[in-house]
């Protein structure tokens, strides 16, 4: 197919915890230091789960107006500044009607988010209810951006009026895997022609009452709240349930031949990408993992990479009972004997799981890791679960040469992603 | 491009549960904007809607999945099975070669209400097992696939109103990618106080309390819109693969889709419908037609006279050189704008008028604001329809445009 058109990243923005931006992101995660702490955003006491991976974030100090802040909830400010930094990084003139730039109709948006702007949904619906004292809600307590608040897309609006992108935009939101689909989708767009560039990426800010609430029910989320910096334990036989995260991860996905032509600086290509649904239950998960490894092989075969060239496994890794055996069943029936080589590692272990954001901050990490040749490593991990039975780079980075790395994901709604990212040096067999 | 064919319609909409209903309604003009049930609304300055009266749940969703999803996921598990028994689609033994792609506009309004109202009023604990699968923009794709045992390349879409459409520009990159049969769409249940409230603050909701004054697209005296519930959700099949399941009757073809944004302001549309008017060229050159091919428009009709004059406009600007003004009907205006399923549903309705050469016209459209070079349909009429445009935009700038045909082998001119 010599008329293919490739994919390849050519910026990063990163909000995650615990650190600032894309370089303090990578300086974090490869320290194995982590970002999780017991809650500050409200009195977690009366909840279940006490523990979350929460962002120092102040959308001013980040250079957005205060009537950016107004109107738009965390999850937006949050995806603006992980998008302009994404942008300057490219290099790419986004916006600026100068020559140079891009044709802006041929530049497109495409946003993952699991929960929206859940809190400031459930902050204003706080005022106009009167903490839940009114079922039909008081008007004159209502902020006028509500409906912003209501419609995730407006995220993506947000980010094609700032970098003035007139090709299609959308917001993704396939719960846990939406930031692995978000820039899935953004790279069919360029593959089918429809966009030369585009903006891809995922954001949510579920650290609320609400969301925390919904997850103790079901205890999904840790319950040692003793220890809060060591409570994400993914694939540790001690694991009990993922940390609360929040944050937000934005590419500049380009076309090859488009990056070529500028000279632009490329972290990796973008080789495969694939989804399946598991058809089996909102929340649990079948221990084989079969879905998950079928996406696993389409997207490695869209690459038409070999299961042994893949060095680096960028784990969900929630650090759910559930989740980490299933997620290891998946790897091992997808990679066959490969599996007992890879480098496996889930850096929710240090910025916790926020949701359908994790996603692209993985893909991130991982395009990081095939940049640099490090693999970030699987922190709190000291006892092994025998169902658990890879190499999950415990608790310190490795320096490996990684041709091409998978990252995968598993959400709620039985949806199971994978997408393949490889060296620009790979040698196309 | 990816051909796709539309073998299966299911419709839970204001003017009817049933694809039938739905048509027989908008054909006789039966508008289905009453004064809302359910709530007394009189503080939100809005007092009418698109309500789905004739909806019994239990009739559609096992009781036992009804506690763990809201109303809007209830309607799309029914429109689901809908589509599938009229597409006499049953899934395949091959479970990846199903897919469920729909669109989304504001998840589990009422249920989250409910937790959220809890929560504050007693505590934590007060918030149910289900809360954490019934609210999020995903349930009703998972629900629909577990239920249905379809494991292929499932999403979920949001583009606010323009939602239904894209859902299915986006269902054909999964089927060019090998998956033969997709359901797309969505439903929308959104009138609730505070999914309302929420709306409300568009500021384009009309505040009058009489139907006949309250949702008038095109028309000089338009005031904004009604909301509405409901939707569509539609079986695409890969045609070489619906003929090889021995599909009898196929309802169309998409032919083309195209998707821009305004990328102008937060929440105004651009002054100068460019980017709308582009998103309908995209579609048409994607479909291999020319303006002239066109026989029928489904406007997006916001109601909204700034939106309304840009819709026209960017109409205008594609159309405006045919010697035969195109017809222009907005079939929301009878059951109010129910934001992604709005969408879906006038694909439905695009391809009724198609199999029945009937043309619904636009509700109370009593003067037609001057359209020069496009002819607004007042009135429903008998007229011979091969090939639809589909139009529609969402809250922010979203544009999206889809072209639907008759079959080519069915195809007359």
């Amino acid at each position: 197919m010599s008329t293919a058109r490739r994919v390849v990243i050519t910026g990063i923005g990163v909000v995650a915890p615990g650190s600032m931006g894309r370089e303090g992101f990578w300086e974090m995660i490869t320290a194995g230091r982590t970002a999780t702490r017991r809650i500050t955003f409200f009195d977690p006491s009366r909840f279940r789960s006490q523990v979350a991976a929460e962002v120092d974030f102040d959308g001013r100090k980040q250079g957005l107006t205060a009537h950016e802040v107004f109107r738009n909830d965390r999850f937006v400010q949050m995806a603006v500044v992980a998008a302009d930094e994404a942008v300057a990084d490219s290099g790419l003139a986004l916006g600026s009607g100068a020559l140079e730039a891009p044709d802006p109709d041929r530049v497109g948006v495409v946003l993952g988010s699991a929960v929206g702007a859940t809190m400031r949904l459930e902050n204003e619906y706080v005022a106009v209810s009167d903490a839940g004292t009114h079922w039909l809600v008081d008007p004159q307590y209502a902020s006028r951006f509500l409906h912003h608040a209501l419609v995730p897309s407006c995220g993506a609006t947000e980010l094609a009026v700032r970098f003035g992108a007139h090709g299609p935009a959308t917001v993704v939101s396939t719960g846990c895997t939406s930031g692995i689909d978000a820039v899935g989708y953004g790279s069919q767009l360029i593959e089918d022609g429809d966009a030369d560039v585009v903006l891809a990426g995922a954001s949510d800010a579920p650290i609320s009452p609400i969301s925390m609430a919904c997850f103790d029910t079901i205890r999904a989320t840790t319950g040692n709240n003793d220890d809060p910096a060591h409570a994400a334990r993914p694939f540790d036989a001690r694991r009990d349930g993922f940390v609360m995260g929040e944050g937000s991860a934005v590419l500049v996905l380009e076309e090859l031949e488009h990056a070529r032509r500028r000279g632009a600086d490329v972290y990796c290509e973008v080789s495969g990408y694939a989804n399946r649904c598991n058809a089996h239950h909102m929340t649990g998960l079948r221990p084989d993992g079969v879905e998950m490894a079928e996406a696993i092989r389409l997207a490695l075969d869209q690459g038409r990479i070999d299961a042994d060239e893949v060095g680096y496994v960028n784990a969900h890794g929630s650090g759910t009972k559930q989740n980490d055996r299933h997620e290891t069943a998946a790897v091992k029936l997808s990679l066959g004997p490969t599996a007992q080589q890879v480098s496996m590692s889930s850096i929710k272990s240090m910025i916790g799981h926020s949701l359908g954001a994790i996603g692209s901050i993985e893909i991130a990490a991982t395009a990081l890791a095939v940049q640099r040749g490090v693999v970030p490593p699987t922190a709190n991990y000291e006892v092994p679960d025998p169902e658990c039975d890879l190499d999950y780079v415990p608790n310190t980075a490795r320096e490996q040469k990684v041709d091409v790395a998978l990252s995968v994901g598993s959400g709620f709604g039985g949806f199971q992603s994978a997408i393949v990212l490889a060296h620009p040096t790979r040698r196309t067999p | 491009m990816t051909g796709l064919v539309v073998t299966g319609i299911g419709v839970v909409a204001p003017t009817g549960v049933g694809v039938e209903a739905h048509w027989s309604s908008l054909v006789r003009g039966e508008p289905a904007i009453r004064p809302i049930v359910g709530f007394d609304p009189a503080q939100y300055g809005v007092s009418l809607a698109g309500q789905v009266t004739g909806f019994v749940p239990t009739d559609h969703v096992d009781p036992r999945l009804m506690v763990q999803t809201d109303r809007w996921t209830w309607m799309s598990l029914a429109a689901a099975t809908l589509a599938a028994q009229d597409a006499g689609y049953t899934a395949p033994e091959d479970a990846y070669a199903t897919s469920v792609f729909l669109a989304a506009g504001s998840g589990g309004n009422e249920f989250s209400q409910h937790e959220i109202q809890g929560l504050w009023a007693k505590g934590p604990k007060s918030v149910g097992a289900y809360q954490s699968i019934a609210w999020f923009y995903a349930a009703s794709t998972g629900q629909i696939s577990i239920r249905d045992g379809y494991k292929g390349p499932s999403g979920v879409v949001v583009s606010e109103g323009a939602g239904g459409l894209d859902s299915i520009g986006w269902a054909r990159r999964v089927v060019r990618r090998g998956t033969p049969a997709v359901l797309v769409g969505g439903t929308e249940a959104g009138v609730t106080p505070y999914a309302l409230l929420c709306q409300a603050t568009s500021g384009r909701l009309s505040t009058a309390t009489a139907p006949e004054d309250a949702y008038k697209p095109f028309d000089r005296r338009a005031s904004g819109h009604v909301v509405g519930e409901g939707g569509a959700i539609l079986l695409v099949e890969e045609p070489g693969a619906a003929r090889a399941r021995g599909v009898e009757r196929v309802w169309g073809e998409v032919a083309g889709h195209g998707a821009t944004h305004d990328a102008h302001h937060h929440a105004d549309a651009a002054p100068d419908a460019r980017q709308y008017a582009r998103a309908i060229q995209l579609s048409l050159a994607d479909a291999g037609i020319t303006p002239d091919d066109v026989d029928l428009v489904l406007a997006d009709g916001a109601g909204v006279p700034e939106l309304d004059a840009l819709e026209l406009e960017a109409l205008q600007r594609v159309f405006g050189g045919r010697a035969d003004p195109v017809p222009v009907t907005a079939p929301s205006s009878w059951t109010g704008r129910l934001m992604a399923g709005g969408s879906a549903l006038n694909v439905a309705t695009g391809l009724l008028a198609m199999r029945d050469g009937i043309v619904p016209g636009t509700a109370y459209l009593d003067d037609p604001v001057d359209a020069p070079g496009l002819d607004l349909v007042q009135h429903s009429r008998a007229q011979q329809v091969e090939t639809v445009v589909v139009l529609a935009r969402g809250f922010g700038g979203f544009n999206s445009s889809l072209v639907l045909r008759r079959p080519t082998e069915e195809r007359t001119s």
